[in-house]
């Protein structure tokens, strides 16, 4: 982010931006920065809260008035909502334990099918709460398709086939797998009450879910498969770092 | 919550310790008033149109967010598994606070909204946006943007 700020202003526009981690702010000395002490994927604090956020966007961009930088600047106050004791978070739906097994192709794309069967009624309901609104839809696939493919490269590993039109597998095979993430995620925080978190939210589908066991499966393959495109997908981009525990290479 | 204070030692290490790249002097252009100034958001959480192409790992082009598009329509293709999502599913203002600056522009604290805002992904090395990003500049001059506020996520 300070990177784009040098180069932006170095052209004759003036920046201003949110740091979410400070030391890389005071390291790269962009010209304002407003260092905010929330968690990484809320740059402006909280869902739903537009005062807090109001206050958060005006305080980055008064930095603009300063005379002279670099510029910055610490936003103090915590998220709403960061120090509540959030226990309170439940899956809507109750699975079966995930499958122990992960050797027979169609077995798991039925668990697949039978886990998105029953998420499916709380995606909607999670979508129409918010007016429509949901990231699923990166890779253009339906969940069932996604499951199909999932269970081919469980089994079929670099020899599965990408079912999406000049798209190699293993990018076909990371717009799919987020995309099914975010429906199970979605599904997750259908019901209104009590605040969710992305670690418990984690910990229910990486630890309770077969999608879970079958990604940290296929994880578990990319990091020693010599398949190019898999392999730069494997340390960062299919198991979240939170998570990481659950595969055999951490 | 995973806070980054939160997370395992070694991790939080590589993150915050993580080799960054120089940029020498920190570059300095007087803006106008604030309250003058047409402002664009540009984000780096990999936001974009639902029609448009995801991103990919290493991507360092941009997509074009019109001010005019319905914002609860984008979509985030970032690739990193390593942040907090539910908080942007809710509330699209979460990481990319348009409404909120829709509000100042309102209200009166910047002059307004520029036409169009702009999202990278961040995960990508600098050095590979950097030639996107000063050409980027020429862009935002044409459409008489006097300020940006730069969103990471």
């Amino acid at each position: 982010m300070g990177g784009l700020a040098h180069y932006l202003e170095e052209e004759g526009i003036p920046t201003t931006q949110i740091a979410l981690i400070r030391k890389h702010a005071e390291e790269i000395k962009p010209p304002r920065a407003l260092a905010v002490p929330f968690e990484l994927g809320r740059p402006l604090g909280a869902p739903n809260e537009p005062e807090f956020q109001r206050r958060v966007l005006r305080t980055c961009l008064e930095l603009l008035a300063r005379d002279s930088g670099p510029v910055l600047e610490d936003f103090l106050d915590n998220a709403p909502g960061a120090d509540v004791d959030q226990d309170g978070w439940a899956c809507p739906v109750n699975f079966a334990a995930p499958m122990d097994d992960i050797s027979d192709q169609d077995l798991i794309r039925q668990s697949l099918e039978q886990e998105i069967a029953l998420l499916r009624p709380w995606y909607e309901e999670s979508k129409q709460t918010r007016k429509g609104r949901t990231n699923f839809g990166i890779s253009g696939q339906t969940p069932e398709d996604i499951a199909a493919y999932l269970a081919e490269v469980v089994i079929a590993r670099e020899d599965a086939k990408s079912p999406i039109a000049g798209t190699p597998p293993h990018l076909a095979f990371k717009h799919m797998a987020d995309d099914i993430r975010y429906f199970y995620m979605e599904a997750a925080i259908a019901r209104p009450d009590g605040q969710v978190t992305d670690l418990e939210i984690g910990n229910w589908l990486w630890g309770e879910t077969t999608l879970g066991k079958v990604l940290v499966t296929i994880r578990d393959w990319a990091m020693e498969t010599e398949e190019k495109g898999f392999k730069a997908l494997a340390i960062t981009a299919i198991v979240p770092t939170h998570q990481r525990h659950r595969t055999i290479h951490g | 919550m995973v806070h980054v204070r939160e997370m395992p030692d070694h991790l939080r290490d590589a993150l915050i310790n993580q080799e960054l790249p120089e940029y020498g002097d920190t570059p300095w252009v007087t803006p106008k008033p604030l309250n003058e100034c047409r402002v664009a958001l540009i984000s780096t959480a990999g936001l974009h149109r639902r029609e448009d192409p995801p991103f990919t790992p290493g991507a360092g082009d941009y997509r074009i967010i019109p001010d005019e598009y319905d914002m609860d329509a984008l979509i985030m293709s970032h690739v990193s598994t390593n942040f907090d999502r539910s908080g942007f599913y809710q509330d699209v203002n979460t990481s990319f606070p348009i409404d909120r600056l829709r509000e100042l522009a309102d209200e009166g604290v910047i002059g307004s909204v520029a036409g169009r805002h702009f999202s990278f992904m961040g995960a990508t090395p600098p050095t590979v946006m950097e030639p996107v990003a000063r050409d980027l500049a020429k862009v935002l001059k044409a459409d008489n943007v006097d300020a940006v506020a730069l969103v990471p996520v």
